[in-house]
């Protein structure tokens, strides 16, 4: 048994760590949340140097065709810097969308260009509020014209082009989601931005009026395909999740090695120890269970939907634990806007709701579970 | 990222799945399965003997303490074969419980400190099961701060002598031999004053006296030592120096990783998969899935950081005080389990034994789990060490650090 990164990806990711210390301080983050730039494109730019754009998509598409856990140790990094740029919904949704359905026509259109950094992507899936479901997609396709309102798009008004889930039919049954693929400069597309509990990262109202698409995918497995880039993406935020808690734990730890209270080191009261080791635990099984993950995207395992979900939950619990007990950690300065306990606060409560909530994760758990205890 | 095993790993694993195949006994299978499943609890019970005729199968051809060197009775076994036996032998490895502490804690103490003569004498029974140790720190005065222990152990001259009291001592009512920790200086501070023996516990003096426990087994016990005479060669380690011998024993006990883990996650989610509520099955119910669910991903997550473990180990690096989380998470989560099942089984999850429903195993878990989240470290201890030991947070003021240990009070009020 080798559960673990290899050498070299080890070394990606410490690659890839000290290339975020030096392009992506906390000033950039602040940069963004500030509204100074939508997001930060010499990041963008440098991101695509480095090859991470591209690194889980295949050299015939211009890029590296390293793979899926390089992906994943770049994702740990991305999450551990906050970095304020359309990653995950490019890389890790319209990506994989295209790596899993698209035509080879609109792979080499669109892949080289994300690889190069030249193109931002992004998935349209939610209608206001709930989970994803097929029951939830109210926006119609006929004949390839599109009509209807997405909301949220996750980095919806910097994208150029959006994978739209639609409905072609009113069966009741799965079959009735299709996958397009929409150039948002097209006629009829309307983007707006909306605030969001995390303003380093972008969000969006999409509105399609007679918007001409073209399928991704074949029509009625949009929501299989869907379900598929979902769980990718699951495993992948969930990196991302977890570089997000080991960093807000050791900026916990860190404050309460310096602050001094009742003439001791705050971290010597076992109230924060114990807090401390807490968030520890929780970190700790979210970094297991996202391996697991890693390893079930990694290799296609059949798996991958048990793993994916139970590496979503995992990560989605650690990240709000560590983020919100790091502030607690900091008392008052936890609550100024100049700490950037803050930040990672905000990230953890965007990311944790980012693919649906929580309770859809779980139901999904235990579905999934159930199925394959049938089986 | 692989769960595959190296060849020569495949090969053992073949070996040892073949022999286990052969020898076990299968008959015991569907009791073992049970979370509660029968142990040894008297001095004189069947189970006792059924565990001690598997271990000594177990030992003749070469299966018992694998790790440890032949001529201490173990196979010079690598750690990760260690761990591949531990993964075949599944539900099997509960007949080994009472050799647990004895072959986990007192075996490589022996093993760091006594002479070679001593090793070849004592370790290979041990290893087969023939002779049963326990561990005598805990005391009433010290549990988590076992070195605030009393025993006194003065010296007669090639002899000690022993008069003090050991508590919560497992096993103590059927074991042969034990560890000791004493206290032979009173005059400096309370580590520095610690000395380590071994003894037999049919020495005159020794008195074992089982305590009821709270779910109302007897499996641990009070010990008395009155004018007890132990041979200074039976000293572990320096006079005084008991205190880094107990390090070690302790530090033995991280490196059993590798063993299932148990939480109770298994049976409660089978359990909810055929329970019919008023409204259908307990596990369509929303409310159910949603702490299923968090069960689940600690469940997973747990047995997945052992992996890690486990492949750190096949790298050859030792595993460190990360390991704690594993018994923090699942004492915990074994209470809450029982706890949440029998909940929905209403009214009647107040009932045990054979009046309750799905055989009782979910109050027999009520009433024993508290004693997971206290044994082998509390969870408070166990926060404390991961605090420390991993994110390098200040020790605890120590207030009797440094003061003599027969001036520091005795009282909380
Ligand atoms: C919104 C807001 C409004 C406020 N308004 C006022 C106001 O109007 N007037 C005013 O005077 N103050 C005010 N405060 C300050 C507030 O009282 C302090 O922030 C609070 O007492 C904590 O002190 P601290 O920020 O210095 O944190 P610290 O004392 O440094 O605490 C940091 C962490 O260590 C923990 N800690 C500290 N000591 C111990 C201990 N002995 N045992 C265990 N854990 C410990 C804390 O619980 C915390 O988690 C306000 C704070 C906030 C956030
Ligand atoms: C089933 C069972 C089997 C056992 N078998 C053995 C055995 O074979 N041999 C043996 O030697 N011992 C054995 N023990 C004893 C066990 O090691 C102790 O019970 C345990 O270490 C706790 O010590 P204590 O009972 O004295 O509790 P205390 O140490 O008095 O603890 C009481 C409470 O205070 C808390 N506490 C204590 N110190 C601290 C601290 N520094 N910081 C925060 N909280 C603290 C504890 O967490 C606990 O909640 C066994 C115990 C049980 C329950």
């Amino acid at each position: 048994m080798n559960f673990d990164f290899s050498d070299d990806q080890k070394q990606l990711r410490d690659e890839a760590r000290r290339f975020l210390a030096e392009k992506c301080p906390p000033k950039a983050v602040r940069a963004v949340i500030d509204g100074k730039a939508p997001y930060d494109r010499d990041l963008w730019k440098g991101l695509a140097d480095m090859g991470f754009l591209g690194v889980a998509i295949p050299e015939a598409f211009g890029g590296s065709g390293a793979g899926h856990l390089e992906l994943c140790v770049i994702a740990e990094e991305m999450g551990r810097a906050l970095a304020p740029v359309p990653f995950s919904s490019t890389v890790y949704l319209a990506a994989e969308a295209l790596l899993l359905a698209g035509s080879d026509a609109q792979k080499q259109k669109w892949l080289p260009a994300i690889a190069q950094g030249h193109a931002i992507g992004t998935l349209a899936l939610f209608e206001g509020t709930g989970n994803p479901s097929p029951k939830a997609i109210k926006l119609t396709a006929s004949n390839g014209v599109l009509n209807g309102t997405k909301k949220p798009v996750a980095d919806g008004a910097i994208a150029d082009f959006a994978i739209v889930a639609a409905r072609t039919g009113s069966t009741g049954r799965d079959s009735d989601i299709a996958l397009f693929l929409v150039d948002l400069t097209s006629e009829g597309v309307e983007a707006k931005a909306l605030t969001s509990i995390d303003p380093s990262r972008n969000q969006a109202e999409i509105t399609f009026t007679n918007v001409k698409a073209e399928l991704l995918g074949a029509a009625n497995e949009g929501w299989s395909i869907l379900s598929q880039v979902l769980d990718r993406a699951a495993v992948l935020i969930g990196f991302e999740q977890v570089g997000g808690s080991d960093r807000a734990l050791e900026m916990g730890r860190d404050y309460a090695l310096d602050r001094i209270a009742f003439g001791r080191q705050i971290g010597s009261f076992q109230a924060i120890k114990h807090m401390l080791a807490d968030m520890y635990v929780s970190a700790t099984l979210a970094r297991s269970n996202c391996y697991y993950g890693a390893w079930a995207l990694s290799t296609n395992a059949a798996e991958l939907p048990e793993a994916a979900a139970s590496a979503r939950i995992s990560a989605t619990q650690a990240f709000q634990h560590c983020s919100k007990n790091n502030i607690q950690v900091h008392g008052g300065m936890g609550f100024t806007w100049e700490f950037d306990c803050h930040l990672y606060y905000r990230r953890s409560n965007a990311l944790a709701v980012g693919l649906g909530s929580l309770s859809h994760w779980e139901d999904q758990l235990i579905e999934r579970m159930r199925q394959k205890n049938a089986a | 990222m692989n769960f595959d095993d190296t060849p020569q790993e495949a090969e053992f694993r073949a070996v040892a799945r073949q022999w286990i195949a052969a020898n076990a006994p299968k008959e015991l299978e569907a009791e073992l399965t049970k979370p509660n499943a029968k142990r040894a609890n008297e001095k004189r019970d069947a189970m006792l003997d059924v565990s001690k005729a598997w271990q000594k199968k177990k030992a003749d051809a070469g299966w018992a303490c694998l790790h440890w060197p032949k001529d201490y009775g173990g196979r010079g076994a690598t750690p990760i074969e260690r761990v591949i036996w531990q993964q075949e032998e599944g539900v099997y490895d509960k007949l080994s419980r009472p050799f647990a502490i004895g072959q986990g804690m007192c075996g490589p103490t022996v093993m760091a400190y006594a002479t070679e003569e001593q090793k070849r004498q004592y370790l290979p029974p041990l290893a087969s099961g023939e002779k049963v140790w326990c561990q005598l720190f805990s005391e009433p005065a010290g549990g988590s701060d076992v070195a605030g222990l009393r025993t006194r152990a003065e010296k007669d001259g090639d002899d000690w002598i022993i008069n003090g009291q050991k508590i919560w001592t497992s096993g103590a009512h059927y074991s042969d031999y034990g560890i000791l920790i004493t206290r032979t200086d009173p005059n400096v501070p309370k580590h520095k004053g610690l000395t380590m023996f071994f003894l037999d516990m049919k020495s005159d003096g020794v008195e074992v006296k089982p305590i009821k426990q709270a779910n109302g087994m007897q499996e641990f016990n009070e010990v008395f030592f009155t004018n007890v005479r132990i041979p200074d060669s039976q000293r572990l380690g320096a006079v005084g120096d008991g205190w880094n011998v107990s390090l070690t024993t302790l530090m033995n006990e991280r490196m059993s990783i590798g063993a299932r883990v148990h939480t109770g996650f298994p049976e409660l989610f089978d359990y909810c998969s055929n329970l019919m509520l008023e409204d259908g099955l307990a596990i369509d119910d929303s409310n159910v899935r949603s702490k299923l669910a968090g069960w689940a991903v600690k469940n997973s997550g747990l047995t997945y950081t052992s992996y890690r473990s486990i492949s750190a180990l096949s790298k050859g690096e030792r595993p460190g005080p990360e390991n704690s989380i594993g018994k923090l998470v699942s004492g915990m989560m074994m209470q809450d389990i029982a706890m949440f099942a029998a909940d929905l089984q209403g009214a009647s999850g107040a009932l045990v034994g054979g009046d309750a429903e799905a055989g009782g195993e979910f109050q027999a878990t009520i009433l024993s789990s508290p004693s997971m989240r206290i044994a082998g470290g509390t969870d408070e201890i166990l926060r404390n060490i991961i605090a420390e030991r991993v994110l390098g947070l200040p020790g605890d003021i120590r207030v009797d650090k440094d003061v003599p240990f027969n001036k520091v009070p005795t009282k909380g009020r």
